[in-house]
């Protein structure tokens, strides 16, 4: 990952699209400081907090950062099973999380435990909190999982491809679960995933990543609108949409995603790009406005590259 | 391959006549000794539908529904438990020996996970050949020219035969796959969702080849996915699969624009659509729980335990038989239409 900066604002909700290797996940990481070795956060602030007070999670000791994942942020995986223990009970385990971080007493904690599922819409959740996270189907765990990492009451929660190991009937239901709980409790999330469907449900800004890179950011309208980087342009045109007729050629992306250990020259995407020019295989554009509130790492932009090949815009 | 060798395609791909019909097909699995002993998983439970020659027969459900098995029972790499399955108007299930061996080449199959599916000790060369030699149809120089000429076929490069499986990528894995599954020259291709292990920019590389070869060597596809959005970009017609039976079958358009059961409807309500306008509009049909397990499957009605209609006691006494409800729109419902 190189030089990704970007902000969440409180109650916000954030997407981070990119495919494997593009460093969406290791971006989130970085902010609980979980990145594994030998990756480190080689330089770079990660501020927390209001203007003013804001922390840096890269200077905290690790009391502090202990304190910061359990109480500020939670982050939720794509295999609830990781980060659950599979010999304790689920009502025990969201007790324990809450007990961590000593936000509530003791008896609190264990009487928030029910209502914590319920919240998450488990169904019999005073039966439920006494099985095992085997006992539970995917869905369950994920929702389960979810409720472990609200129970501190986060300011922010990063939730790392939460549905896409899920069917698409359980995928809504915790999509619209995430959607109420940033409504009703003003959780800000990030949600971190390969689906521009999915982001477009949830999120109302969005930042796309590729190669280790924010290639484009901007609110989510505005960026399926109008997408001014390539990459996103293209990736928006090479998915099938279930409101569109069969049989229309899908844009194609040429190439593989990159090799990070050996990354190219010049802009990380120009071997795969339709839209290059001379200085795109020398020079690495940098992440500059195109319009107010969005930006992106590009020489020549859609508008201009369709402009001087407006032929492109409905060719594969 | 020679020419003399080459199966004649006798194949109507006008989309109008059933290549392959399967009648009842049951695929029971028996699960576990002792106190599980006895019980079985019924993966698929009955299922009846066609697939016409020349078309894309989209099956979709969610999660082990039994797609998978469906699939595998009709490319004949499990027996069924019980039903028929006819290819070109024969039973494959009592054909036995040479006349079987000989259907079998033209019913292949593609795989979900270009990295499991394919050996890592052989080289791509006898990956994609190998049907070759096992249907002893070509050695040597004629087997190598027809795997050059596969693959070319299917945008790989001919000049990487001697290399292993784990020096290319997802993408290219997929190709592999693919030339191995067309170079007996099948008619039928059961493709188990080809795309869902790729990363995205990939995916439509594979969509559009798969279309490609579709349209050159008049190939006949069962592609089976849980994802509706390619379903939808690719299939002619639809089946929907819950919990091991067919709740619906109809043309593409049909299936999106009208659905009558109620699965289906919940189903393509869930689904997002990569544009937020039309996301702050769409109105998910949020089902309750989760699908039951197939060992002991709901009575009556599969669907009942979930479906927001259900009428009782009749949805959940009588199983609603999948039938003709107007214009080929085939669904299992006591009330299709309703929600
Ligand atoms: N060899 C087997 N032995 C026992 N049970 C099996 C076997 N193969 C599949 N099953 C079971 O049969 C059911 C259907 O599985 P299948 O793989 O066909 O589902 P699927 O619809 O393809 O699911 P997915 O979308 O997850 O691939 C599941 O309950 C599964 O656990
Ligand atoms: S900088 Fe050049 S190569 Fe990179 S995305 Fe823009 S046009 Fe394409
Ligand atoms: S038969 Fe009854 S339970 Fe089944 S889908 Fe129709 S209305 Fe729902
Ligand atoms: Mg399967």
């Amino acid at each position: 990952m190189d030089g990704v900066s970007f902000h969440v604002d409180r109650g916000e909700t954030v997407g981070i699209v990119g495919e494997s290797g593009s460093g969406k996940s290791v971006t989130a990481m970085s902010i609980l400081r979980l990145v594994a070795e030998p990756g480190r956060i080689a330089s770079g602030r990660i501020l927390f907090g209001d203007e003013g007070k804001q922390k840096d999670v890269v200077q905290m000791t690790d009391d502090e950062i202990r304190e910061f994942r359990g109480n500020d942020v939670a982050m939720i995986f794509q295999d609830p099973m990781t980060s659950m223990n599979p010999v304790l009970k689920v009502g025990f385990q969201i007790k324990e999380a809450m007990a961590a971080h000593e936000r509530f007493t003791p008896k609190q904690a264990r009487d928030r435990v029910v209502p914590m599922l319920k919240r998450v819409r488990i169904p019999a959740p005073e039966d439920r909190a006494k099985n095992y996270p085997h006992q539970f189907s995917g869905g369950m765990r994920q929702r389960a999982m979810i409720a472990m990492g609200l129970s501190n009451e986060p300011h922010l929660l990063i939730a790392d491809e939460p549905t896409t190991a899920l069917d698409v009937t359980v995928q809504a239901q915790i999509i619209e679960l995430l959607r109420d709980l940033n409504r009703d409790l003003g959780t800000a999330v990030i949600l971190i995933t390969h689906n521009l469907a999915v982001v477009a449900s949830l999120c109302t800004r969005v930042i796309v990543m590729y190669a280790g890179r924010i290639v484009e950011e901007g609110p989510t309208r505005q960026i399926f609108k109008s997408p001014q980087h390539p990459y996103t342009w293209s990736l928006l045109r090479s998915i099938p949409r279930l409101d569109e007729y069969q049989h229309e050629k899908l844009l194609t992306i040429s190439g593989l995603p990159p090799d990070l250990t050996n990354p190219p020259p010049g802009c990380k995407f120009h071997p795969r790009c339709r839209f290059r020019v001379d200085r795109c295989l020398e020079e690495e554009p940098p992440l500059g406005e195109v319009d107010p509130g969005q930006k992106a790492r590009c020489w020549v932009l859609m508008r201009n590259a369709l402009a001087a090949q407006p032929q492109q815009a409905g060719q594969p | 391959m020679t020419t003399e060798q080459r199966v004649v395609s006798d194949v109507d791909t006008s989309k109008q006549i059933a290549l392959v019909r399967i009648e009842e097909v049951v695929k029971h699995f028996p699960i576990g000794a002792g106190l599980l002993g006895g019980q079985v998983v019924k993966a698929v439970d009955g299922v009846s539908f066609e697939v016409r020659g020349g078309e894309t027969l989209g099956l979709v459900g969610e999660s082990g529904c039994g797609k998978s098995t469906l699939g595998r029972v009709i490319a004949q790499l499990h027996p069924a438990t019980s039903g028929h399955i006819y290819f070109k108007d024969i039973d494959l299930v009592t054909l036995k020996g040479e006349k079987l061996r000989r259907m079998r080449q033209q019913l292949q199959m593609i795989f979900q996970d270009p990295y499991a599916s394919l050996n890592p000790r052989m080289t791509v060369g006898d990956i994609i050949g190998e049907p070759l030699t096992n249907f002893h149809i070509a050695r040597g120089k004629a087997r190598e020219k027809r795997v050059n000429e596969v693959m070319r076929i299917c945008g790989l490069n001919p000049g990487f035969i001697s290399r292993y499986p784990h020096e290319f990528s997802g993408g290219q894995r997929q190709r592999i796959g693919i030339a191995r599954a067309l170079i007996l020259n099948p008619t039928f291709i059961v493709a188990d969702e080809p795309i869902s292990a790729l990363d995205v920019s990939i995916q439509a590389q594979i969509v559009n080849l798969l279309e490609d070869l579709q349209d050159e060597f008049k190939l006949t596809y069962l592609f089976i996915a849980h994802d509706l959005s390619v379903v939808r970009h690719l299939s002619d017609r639809v089946a929907v699969m819950y919990l091991g039976k067919i709740v619906e079958v109809a043309d593409s358009k049909q299936i999106y624009d009208n659905p009558l059961h109620p699965y289906t409807k919940a189903l393509l309500s869930s689904i997002p659509i990569p544009d937020p306008d039309l996301e702050a509009e769409r109105e998910p049909i949020l089902l309750k729980g989760e699908i039951p397990s197939p060992v002991n499957p709901p009575t009556g009605c599969r669907f009942h335990t979930r479906c927001p209609i259900a009428q009782f006691p009749i949805c959940s006494e009588q199983e609603p038989p999948l039938e003709d409800k107007g214009s080929g729109h085939q669904a299992a419902c006591h009330f299709p239409g309703q929600l």
